[in-house]
């Protein structure tokens, strides 16, 4: 990937443990850079979700910093930063009201003022999925587990990231809703594959395997093979 | 008070009272309710709390200096700040500051404003007679809705927990991701004493008003009283309420827009 630009670099972060000794993430080093579709993988308790929460810096560290496009995300430029890099959680939660309401929110939110909400495009995305508008008109808790993650996916897509950081999006979906989100992520990716990235973190190697590029192995809170990419 | 326009009550007047307590015990005795005994403990408080309260008033109305008065002011406020945190089902580091900045801020401010504004032509300014049972009313109630507040803003964190932090992986503000919990918390924390200035009158004659009549006092005036107390304690408890739930948002939530869910404890 040389000559791709950097986009989200973790510089030694370092997590302790809430009590007693010991670190949750020790010395990570990583560099994700445009055009990269990057898995983690490694054991459940590994660290891989305090890992990409780090990346998206819901957490606090203990030492190490987050680098955005080379500047370091503190303070009032996290909101923006996450505008650019959005973090999706394995259980997605939708709020209230319809569909339609869930994918409206974000637009409330002070750094997505500028944007407006395109159903339009939200109707090709679906269409392309193989479902319909109707979908948009549905309550949320009548939704199933792999649309919930789809809706969830498609907020995220329309706020126009680069970088999406994926938390096991599959783990509690049946065969077909993963193949879905995999596709979803996959033609996201190849509409703009040198501006756009994906962190995806997923117990399972064939899956991680299918979706990326580039494999990081992650052992109690370390980056295996030196950590830097 | 050497000429008391009051009928005195004497010792044998209040063990009449106390019969009927007896009469409630004899019925939980015969059903077995086994409430005999809670009654009994709840009845000689009463009687001990209320008669020591008692004599330390008497002894601070007896023409105190003013830091007599002040050190016990401060201590009815300090044991309000700790039984509001003691209230409270969870915690987080700082729960102590907050809620004792809190009760102290809301509860002196009002007071203050009420001796020296509204009622303001004591002598001295001081004056125990006043600033002791308003500033109690006061802190009865602010405790009350910084505890419920409190608990209301934890809980909505705590339930709401994916919500919160899927608005802030979206972009949200730490502003944006805890203001319905905060708007939530206030509202909670209000309830009571919107509730009590929603019936006062119709449904109950508050303590403070029934009292002043049955010292003589003309009923319009301690409806006076009681209106400016009802406007005070409303607006120490929002003062009080909002300022605790505004404190442990910045502590819950950071100036890199992170959620610390792990302070919080059970």
């Amino acid at each position: 990937m040389s000559g791709a630009e950097d986009f989200l670099r973790a510089r030694g972060l370092w997590r302790r443990k809430p009590r007693g000794e010991g670190w949750l993430l020790s010395d990570v080093r990583l560099t994700v850079r445009g055009g990269q579709r990057l898995a983690i993988v490694g054991p459940s308790g590994s660290g891989k979700t305090l890992l990409l929460r780090a990346l998206a810096r819901l957490d606090p560290l203990d030492r190490g910093e987050i680098l955005w496009r080379g500047e370091a995300v503190v303070g009032n430029r996290v909101p923006d930063f996450r505008r650019h890099v959005i973090y999706l959680h394995q259980r997605p939660v939708l709020g209230e009201g319809t569909v339609e309401d869930s994918l409206q929110a974000p637009y409330r939110l002070n750094v997505h003022r500028a944007s407006r909400f395109d159903r339009q495009r939200l109707v090709e995305w679906l269409r392309l999925l193989g479902r319909d508008a109707q979908l948009l008109t549905r309550r949320q808790r009548e939704l199933s587990g792999g649309e919930a993650q789809i809706i969830a996916l498609l907020r995220a897509i329309q706020l126009q990231p680069q970088v999406l950081l994926l938390d096991e999006p599959t783990a509690a979906l049946d065969a077909d809703a993963t193949l879905a989100v995999e596709r979803l992520i996959d033609v996201w990716m190849r509409q703009d594959d040198t501006a756009r990235a994906t962190v995806w973190v997923s117990h399972d190697q064939q899956q991680a395997a299918r979706v990326s590029t580039k494999m990081l192995a992650l052992q109690q809170g370390r980056l295996q093979g030196g950590g830097s990419c | 008070m050497l000429n008391p326009t009051y009928i005195e009550l004497d010792a044998s007047r209040v063990a009449l009272a106390a019969l009927l307590i007896l009469v409630n015990g004899a019925i939980s005795l015969a059903l077995r309710l086994g409430m005999a005994r809670t009654l009994l403990v709840a009845s000689a408080r009463t009687v001990v709390q209320l008669v020591l309260v008692g004599m330390v008033l008497q002894w601070v109305f007896g023409d105190r200096p003013w830091f007599v008065v002040l050190g016990l002011l401060m201590l009815m406020t300090f044991i309000a700040g700790v039984t509001a945190v003691q209230r409270n089902q969870r915690r987080y580091p700082g729960i102590w500051t907050d809620t004792m900045i809190s009760v102290w801020v809301s509860s002196w401010l009002i007071t203050s404003f009420a001796l020296l504004v509204v009622i303001r032509d004591m002598q001295p300014w001081y004056q125990p007679r006043y600033a002791i049972p308003l500033l109690g009313m006061v802190l009865g109630n602010t405790l009350n809705g910084i505890s419920l507040g409190m608990n209301a803003l934890t809980e909505a964190l705590v339930t709401r927990r994916d919500e919160v932090e899927s608005l802030l992986a979206l972009g949200a503000s730490r502003w944006e991701a805890a203001a319905a919990a905060v708007r939530h918390a206030v509202r909670t924390g209000m309830v009571p004493i919107v509730n009590a200035m929603m019936v006062v009158g119709v449904v109950s004659l508050p303590g403070m008003m029934t009292g002043q009549i049955l010292a003589q006092a003309e009923p319009l005036q301690a409806v006076k009283y009681q209106i400016v107390i009802m406007f005070l304690v409303a607006s120490a408890t929002g003062l009080g309420t909002v300022g605790v739930i505004l404190l442990g948002y910045r502590r819950l939530f950071n100036a890199d827009h992170q959620f610390l869910y792990d302070q919080i404890s059970e």
